[in-house]
């Protein structure tokens, strides 16, 4: 029997001459946190569709907890739960009661049901506000009933489609620690999709980096930072960067340097050592930097090292 | 090490994947007076206003009892076109039918569950004109089981006819050419002798009704009412409702097969 609770070979998907997912392979182990990690319309969504059964891929195969989403889908959705991008629910309904519907169209019987309700309206954690319109919710509360209602048949696979999209800071940390909680308490194996780096590198057990339709990167986040090198300088430019990349190449003990829209970020063992070494070689050659900053890696360099591009906007581009 | 979920829920009977949407709808129902105040208010006018305006001039003719004439119209009126299609249009807007759709759920019960519910609103509906022409003097020749075989027929008809909303809803998700869809039905409704018996009309209006599916439910509903148990007036009213619910429910289920298809 196979360990993997989520497993595609070529999976992709195209809308007329539009390839929204390339040839993805994607292998999820049972209980694992996976990171789908990915800018806005890089494909992420169009996957999740398609895991879910919502959308039918146009070459490849997937299994979803052991069963080929094409062939079985139904066998699949019985053993999914999805929270899609925008809180889906309906407005004219009390939370318990979205709960109680979503219990029932998984066929569980009255007294589960029941039971199941009381954990997910204890997980939703809404208070008294449970009987009252959903109309009536904030976001954050919205967020977190549609993350119970995702969960009410207890699936063995959670798909969250960009979980903390919109929320506020404190919104966001509960529902990492919910899916950590439901992680570690209930073995759900997790597929997250995010355009966050912070919760990715938060949530993940593994990350696949995702661009343009096509996996880019995948490991474990400390693996995917180590690969970039253990410490970074940042090098913000406004003159030429490509002349300031040679120079930067030509140094010893520098592992790699990766080019941004406005500046490098150099690779090395050993930054503190290394950063005079760069001013004075820039110095040197006539180049202008505006800031020499040292850090480790993040997972936006994994990112930009292997797009060129950066995901967040707060980076060095 | 992690334990893995390995608990698995059971699909739902048919019935039972009815029954929840149908009982989420009708929940639905009493949270939209808007939506009943209308679908009441408008018979209501018509048939007050058509017997005000009309009775003493038809009831001319020997052997028609106006008040009853126009109940059928009235309740036809009611149950037409009412419909959870803007629900659907919400639920396809909001992303609520996914939510569903990646339930196992079976996706014929999503449509069948509201027109349960469009029933039950028809019925309620159909009750309250009922007893408005009955407060005004109607009454069955055929007794009570006559008026359960004119109930019968104004759901029967109600359903058949919510083929069309459903089939704009599922084809559009836009609400506003759901509630222009109810616009198909004044042709239905007013190129019939709605106003007058078929005896009194000429010219094409009476070429046109003859071929107008309402005209023959209307009479079949009127049988009912006034002439006792008429078996071909009462079959051919069937024949108009499975007529036009063939295709209409074959518009609204090629819909929804075309909008949950995942290709």
């Amino acid at each position: 029997m196979s360990n993997l609770a989520i497993e595609t070979l070529g999976l992709g998907r195209s809308f007329g001459s539009n390839i929204a997912v390339g040839e993805v392979d994607i292998a999820v182990r049972k209980g694992e946190i996976y990171g789908f990690l990915g800018p806005n319309g890089a494909g992420k969504s169009t996957t999740v569709r398609m895991l879910c059964t919502l959308l039918r891929p146009t070459s490849g195969a997937a299994k979803v907890a052991g069963f080929d989403v094409m062939d079985k889908p139904e066998k699949v959705r019985l053993r999914i739960g999805v929270a899609m991008q925008d809180a889906a629910l309906d407005d004219k309904q009390s939370g318990r009661e979205i709960l109680e519907f979503q219990g029932r169209l998984f066929g569980l019987d009255a007294k589960t049901r029941r039971e199941r309700v009381e954990k997910a309206i204890h997980l939703a954690d809404i208070g008294d506000s449970i009987d009252d319109w959903v109309r009536t919710y904030s976001g954050g509360m919205k967020r977190r009933l549609d993350l119970a209602a995702s969960l009410v048949h207890d699936p063995q696979v959670l798909f969250l489609d960009e979980p903390t999209t919109g929320l506020d800071p404190i919104s966001r940390v509960r529902v990492w620690e919910e899916v950590r909680r439901l992680n570690r308490e209930n073995g759900v194996t997790v597929f997250l999709t995010t355009q966050y780096l912070e919760e990715a590198d938060e949530l993940a057990d593994r990350v696949g980096i995702i661009d343009r339709g096509r996996i880019v990167e995948e490991g474990t986040p400390t693996e995917l930072k180590r690969a970039v090198g253990s410490d970074l300088i940042v090098v913000e430019l406004s003159g030429d960067i490509e002349r300031a990349s040679e120079i930067a190449r030509s140094l010893r003990d520098v592992s790699e340097v990766t080019v941004g829209s406005n500046g490098l970020a150099i690779s090395t063992n050993d930054a503190a050592a290394l950063i005079s070494t760069v001013a004075v070689a820039f110095n040197q050659h006539g180049i202008s930097a505006n800031s020499l900053t040292i850090r480790t890696p993040s997972l936006d360099d994994v990112f930009l090292r292997a797009t060129g591009h950066r995901l967040s906007t707060e980076s060095v581009q | 090490m992690r334990n893995t979920a390995e608990t698995v829920s059971n699909r739902n009977s048919f019935v039972a994947d009815v029954s929840a949407v149908a009982s989420r709808a009708i929940r639905s129902l009493t949270r939209e007076p808007e939506f009943i105040g209308p679908a009441l208010a408008i018979p209501i006018f018509f048939f007050v206003v058509n017997i005000g305006a009309l009775e003493a001039f038809v009831e001319r003719q020997p052997g028609i009892d106006y008040r009853a004439f126009q109940l059928p119209v009235a309740i036809v009126f009611a149950v037409t076109g009412i419909s959870r299609a803007n629900m659907l249009v919400i639920d396809i807007q909001t992303g609520y039918l996914d939510r569903m759709l990646v339930t196992p759920i079976r996706r014929t019960a999503l449509l069948l569950g509201l027109m349960i519910a469009d029933i039950v609103l028809a019925l309620a509906l159909a009750t309250v004109v009922l007893v408005l022409g009955f407060v005004v003097g109607v009454g069955f020749e055929t007794g009570v089981p006559g008026l359960m075989a004119f109930l019968a027929l104004s759901m029967a008809w109600s359903l058949a006819f919510t083929g069309f909303p459903y089939t704009v809803a599922l084809r559009t998700g836009n609400p506003a050419a759901v509630n222009s869809a109810f616009l198909i039905f004044f042709p239905f409704a007013f190129l019939t002798p709605s106003m007058l018996p078929r005896d009194l009309m000429s010219g094409w209006l009476k070429t046109v009704s003859a071929w107008n599916p309402v005209t023959y439910l209307l009479e079949g509903m009127r049988s009912v009412i006034s002439a006792g148990w008429d078996l071909s007036m009462i079959l051919k009213a069937v024949a108009a409702i499975v007529g036009l619910g063939m295709v209409t429910f074959t518009m609204a289920f090629r819909s929804l097969s075309k909008r949950v298809a995942t290709g």
